[in-house]
């Protein structure tokens, strides 16, 4: 656990997930000019949850600390999620 | 060595400090959730709408803004590593680069905004309420308010790191009190994460 705790990523990491932030931000951009018609912010959507997951990953360094965190997030967002679902049956049904 | 740190100080605790910050991250997520579900649910009934009122953003001032976001993003998690290799210089320098890209983002709001108020658009404006449908009023009203409070929090984000800054520069900040400086880093990402989702919802409606 000690060794978690002072778990240094190195600078090189960082470089590597910014590039990969920034190409899916440029195909967030270019999937919206694609005519899909309902399905481009579906689209977009998906490479923001991608990013998200890549920025709370490495940048909030939830990969090298302890698992409860992990834990926590994803129940979050399980619960946001479920709160969307819910929103949207009450929407489309009416 | 972690007899040494416990004995200088047996009040901290870098681990509950920071799930305090995670559990704070939450409500606002749960804030900027509530406002994404507002915006969903008046894109889903007003869609044309919400499709013409988007195309008067600006993509490319949008895309820039992403891209200062997510290296500004970088340079505050590196600077971590910094003071974790007690790299005191780097740490300064990568945070004094997070601040000067944070000034960078708001300058760029600031026209941003500065081009739409020319245009006679602003919340309750004249032009908006008699020339625009119910519709663009409301996807205008959700940008103000969504991106504000997101600008807001840059604000809120840049005072933080610049007390981050001067507390490393004082040495009270170093890699074996590092908390400050990794939950300035947290929020920071925070503000990040809700640009991720801002971006592609107002600026890439096609």
């Amino acid at each position: 656990m000690e060794k978690e705790k002072h778990h240094i990523v190195e600078y090189k990491t960082y470089v590597y997930v910014l590039m990969g932030l920034v190409t899916l931000t440029f195909m967030s951009i270019g999937i919206t000019h694609i005519d899909l018609g309902s399905y481009s912010v579906l689209g977009a959507l998906i490479f923001s949850t991608i990013k998200t997951v890549m920025v709370l990953t490495w940048f909030m360094h939830l990969k090298f600390d302890q698992p409860f965190l992990r834990f926590m997030v994803l129940f979050v967002a399980i619960v946001f999620l479920a709160v969307i679902f819910i929103t949207f049956l009450d929407y489309y049904f009416r | 060595m972690e007899q040494v740190t416990h004995h200088s100080d047996p009040h901290y605790d870098q681990e509950a400090s920071k799930l305090g910050m995670w559990l704070f991250i939450f409500t606002e997520l749960l804030l900027f959730g509530g406002l994404f579900i507002v915006y969903s649910i008046y894109r889903f009934l007003n869609p044309e709408a919400f499709r013409m009122a988007g195309h008067e953003l600006n993509q490319t001032i949008g895309a820039i803004n992403t891209i200062v976001l997510l290296v500004s993003s970088m340079t505050i998690a590196m600077s971590t590593s910094a003071l974790q290799k007690k790299n005191k210089g780097l740490t300064v320098f990568l945070l004094e680069v997070t601040i000067m890209l944070a000034i960078i983002f708001l300058i760029n709001k600031y026209f941003e905004w500065g081009v739409k108020f020319d245009h006679g658009i602003w919340p309750g404006s004249q032009h908006l309420i008699n020339d625009m449908s119910k519709g663009e009023i409301l996807f205008f009203g959700l940008y103000f308010v969504m991106t504000g409070l997101h600008a807001i929090h840059i604000i809120v984000g840049l005072v933080i790191i610049i007390v981050a800054l001067r507390r490393v520069q004082e040495g009270t900040v170093h890699a074996d009190r590092p908390s400050l400086l990794e939950n300035a880093g947290l929020y920071w990402h925070l503000v990040d994460l809700i640009w991720i989702f801002l971006f592609p919802l107002f600026y890439l409606i096609h």
